[in-house]
């Protein structure tokens, strides 16, 4: 594919609100699903003729299912707290970015057909009818929302872009504009059980050559068992964490910890994939297809557990939404949460010396810690709110001696999205993705010449697929990005105590 | 009975009920509405009465509008702090006789009146000048802040410029409560006062003042962080279960 020509924004001295551009980024969207991609997912293959009504029909319907759309969608004052919050606006400069502007490119329509003030008076709220223009905006900037709810964060009344984002992806769905990314993938996961699809025989093929390699690499044979009945723990990684870097190296670590720990694993040819992308369509039914496929494997190889690895959105999914769409979980150990994240599973092992780490091992690294956007302000690690910040740092503090974290505001419930999340990690939208990472890498910048930091972790597979890409348009060598999992392994310290 | 009194009743009376049956209207909409997932802007309280501490805190400290925006906190919270404390400043009209506490912010009441104007204009410079915000504001988030501005220098003005009778305003509104209608005192000031009271009473429950009653209902805020422990179902949620399950 031809490189796509655009800036790169400059790193500053610290970050800086940019100026309003009104329209600069209206060419940027992602490639539209075809007629297939929709049929198998069961939304139309193409523009339906009446899609006016029906888009306005799908609102309502979604205004009667979900109190967040009603609530958020009313409440909104325009105090524009959150409009300097939002990585693509600090990125682009597009004042359509703002997240309330991106919202109301829905409240709009919602006023004039839902609301007395907008059915009397529409000019003076603000409110339009749906024509092809505004079906345009919506799939433009609708898809240029990872869905990270940083502005919800700063929302005085908690108003969730993500939410209005996933609504208005919804209503395009169902008239048929879907997006190609997100909708090829999910057909793969009904039908192969893996956002790649890679079929059962490729799956256990990658498996072995693993072994192959860490046996090369330490003289220890570390499995990683495919389709195990009777194993202890079911492991849902991101089929990212197969085949790309540096997330292998965090399977590696996963299994490692596996071995050390002397407990027995299993990964699932059914339900080889943790990622969920159906949430980034907002699609109910389609989020809990996807999650039953994970209830069935539990089921079918008899295990007691379930973590999850190293991947962001799938985190949101499987804390917050499992037990809503596949629960209830009772035929699994009630000792332990249902589900578990890897951070968590290792977290405990490093607590109670199951597992010894020997932090020298990663002196050759400077870390710090990238929160991926939807474990910090969707999720929970441990007992306490906070320990999705604090667990997976006193896991890299175990396994490195050099660790420096971010700018207070770029990290915690504050943390800036990589700039890929929310079904945006494609190809066409290269431009809205480099400009998008500008504030972490504004904040890496920073760290790296405070306290010479090298590398920079994180637990999410978009995020590291996608820093593996932005991060040389900024002049950071590619491998800065690591997966926590990598510190662990190269740390960890096997046949110590078997 | 002066026509003026008798359209004035009618008006409150009109703007009381649209207020209350509207407000009432959509609070039950948002209350009827089922929110089928977990969605707790996180870190999230782990107990309920954690949450009630969370909403407790957006309601009466504007929490995440502090971590935001220090500005627009400062003049939002003297806008609402002001208008609080004329609202109860004016509980004298309608009670009698005056509770002990009510009687105690008189004083300070006064205060409230120019620091809810001084807020007002704050959040409407802010409109004006930063173009962020210029960009998002609709016509009705102007005339909504000039309306506030309306009641809050027309209320100052009565009482500084040109005060009411406030002994009959008080029988007027005693009157109106017991149905026993009261002369209304006849100042154009007062008028105006109440005129745009009403305006915005009416206004209230299709605009977005909504926030008030929005904000306890925000699933972000007030739901509980225990999405392992507890199953969490809608009711059109569960009627999906069963049919065509694999499992």
């Amino acid at each position: 594919m031809a490189k796509v020509e655009f800036k790169v924004p400059a790193v500053g001295e610290y970050l800086e609100i940019p100026d309003l551009q009104p329209g600069v980024m209206a060419k940027s969207a992602p490639f539209k699903a075809a007629p297939r991609h929709q049929q198998a997912l069961g939304f139309p293959g193409e523009l339906v003729e009446n899609w006016e009504e029906r888009a306005v029909a799908k609102l309502g319907e979604l205004l009667s299912k979900y109190r967040s759309l009603r609530v958020h969608l009313d409440a909104c004052v325009k105090c524009g707290s959150c409009a300097d919050k939002c990585h693509y606006f600090l990125g682009t400069g597009d004042p359509k970015n703002m997240p309330v502007a991106r919202q109301d490119l829905l409240r709009s329509i919602y006023r004039r057909h839902f609301t007395l003030a907008g059915k009397l008076f529409p000019r003076l709220v603000g409110a339009r009818d749906l024509d092809p223009s505004v079906l345009e905006e919506w799939y433009s900037y609708f898809h240029q929302c990872s869905q990270c709810r940083r502005c919800s964060v700063f929302c005085p009344y908690g108003i969730d872009t993500a939410e209005i984002s996933m609504a208005a992806r919804e209503i395009l769905d169902e008239i048929g504009v879907g997006q190609k990314y997100c909708n090829e993938i999910l057909g793969k996961v009904h039908t192969i059980g893996n956002n790649l699809g890679l079929p059962a025989p490729a799956l256990a093929n990658t498996l072995e050559g693993l072994e192959e390699d860490v046996k090369e690499d330490t003289g220890v044979d570390v499995r990683f068992p495919l389709d195990v009945q009777g194993a202890e723990v079911l492991l849902i990684p991101p089929s990212a964490d197969f085949f790309a870097e540096p997330h292998i190296d965090g399977l590696i670590g996963y299994a490692k910890v596996f071995h050390q720990a002397g407990i027995s694993w299993t990964l699932s040819s059914y339900a080889s994939e943790a990622a969920n992308f159906a949430l980034f369509i907002g699609n109910y039914e389609q989020m809990r297809k996807v999650a039953l496929r994970i209830r069935k494997a539990a089921i079918d190889l008899k295990v007691k557990r379930i973590v999850v690895g190293e991947c962001g959105h799938a985190w949101r999914v499987a804390y917050s939404f499992w037990n809503t769409l596949a629960g209830p979980f009772d035929f699994l150990d009630p000792r332990y949460p249902v589900p578990q994240h890897i951070i968590e599973f290792t977290h405990d092992l490093i607590e109670r010396g199951a597992i010894k780490l020997d932090r020298e091992a990663n002196d050759h690294m400077r870390v710090t810690f990238h929160d991926s956007c939807n474990v910090a302000r969707a999720t929970r690690m441990g007992a306490r709110p906070g320990g999705q910040f604090v667990l997976p740092r006193e896991v890299i503090k175990a396994s490195c001696n050099h660790f420096f974290d971010m700018a207070p505001e770029t990290i915690g419930e504050k943390t800036f999205c990589c700039g890929g999340g929310g079904g945006l990690l494609t190809d066409e939208l290269l431009e809205l993705r480099v400009k998008g990472a500008l504030p972490r890498m504004q904040a890496l910048r920073e760290v790296q010449q405070e306290h010479g930091v090298t590398h920079m972790a994180a637990i999410c597979a978009i995020c590291k697929s996608q820093f593996s890409k932005v991060l040389p348009y900024y002049e950071f060598p590619m491998e800065t990005i690591v997966s926590v999992h990598q510190l662990v392994s190269n740390a960890i310290q096997l046949g110590t105590n078997s | 009975m002066p026509i003026m009194t008798v359209i004035y009743a009618l008006l409150l009376y009109g703007a009381a009920a649209v207020f209350g049956l509207g407000v009432s209207y959509r609070v039950l909409t948002y209350a009827r509405t089922p929110a089928p997932l977990k969605i707790p802007t996180m870190p999230a309280p782990v107990t309920r009465t954690g949450v009630v501490f969370r909403v407790a805190r957006e309601v009466a400290l504007f929490e995440s509008l502090f971590k935001s925006s220090k500005w627009t906190w400062i003049f939002a919270v003297m806008f609402h702090l002001g208008l609080l404390l004329e609202v109860v400043r004016h509980l004298r009209y309608f009670i009698q006789p005056i509770w002990f506490w009510t009687v105690l912010v008189q004083p300070f009441g006064v205060y409230g009146g120019v620091v809810m104007v001084v807020g007002l204009l704050g959040l409407l410079g802010r409109r004006v000048l930063i173009a962020r915000v210029r960009y998002i504001s609709q016509p009705s988030d102007y005339l909504m802040l000039l309306l506030l501005l309306g009641i809050g220098l027309s209320g100052l003005a009565i009482k500084f410029l040109d005060h009411t009778d406030i002994v009959s305003f008080k029988a007027f509104v005693l009157g109106l409560l017991y149905f026993d209608w009261q002369p209304l005192p006849d100042s154009p000031l007062l008028l105006a006062h109440l005129s745009m009271v009403a305006a915005l009473l009416i206004a209230f429950p299709f605009s977005k003042l909504l926030h008030a009653p929005g904000v306890f209902f925000s699933p972000t805020r007030n739901q509980v962080d225990d999405a392992r422990e507890r199953r969490h179902l809608a009711p059109w949620a569960a009627q999906l279960e069963g049919a065509g399950d694999e499992v």
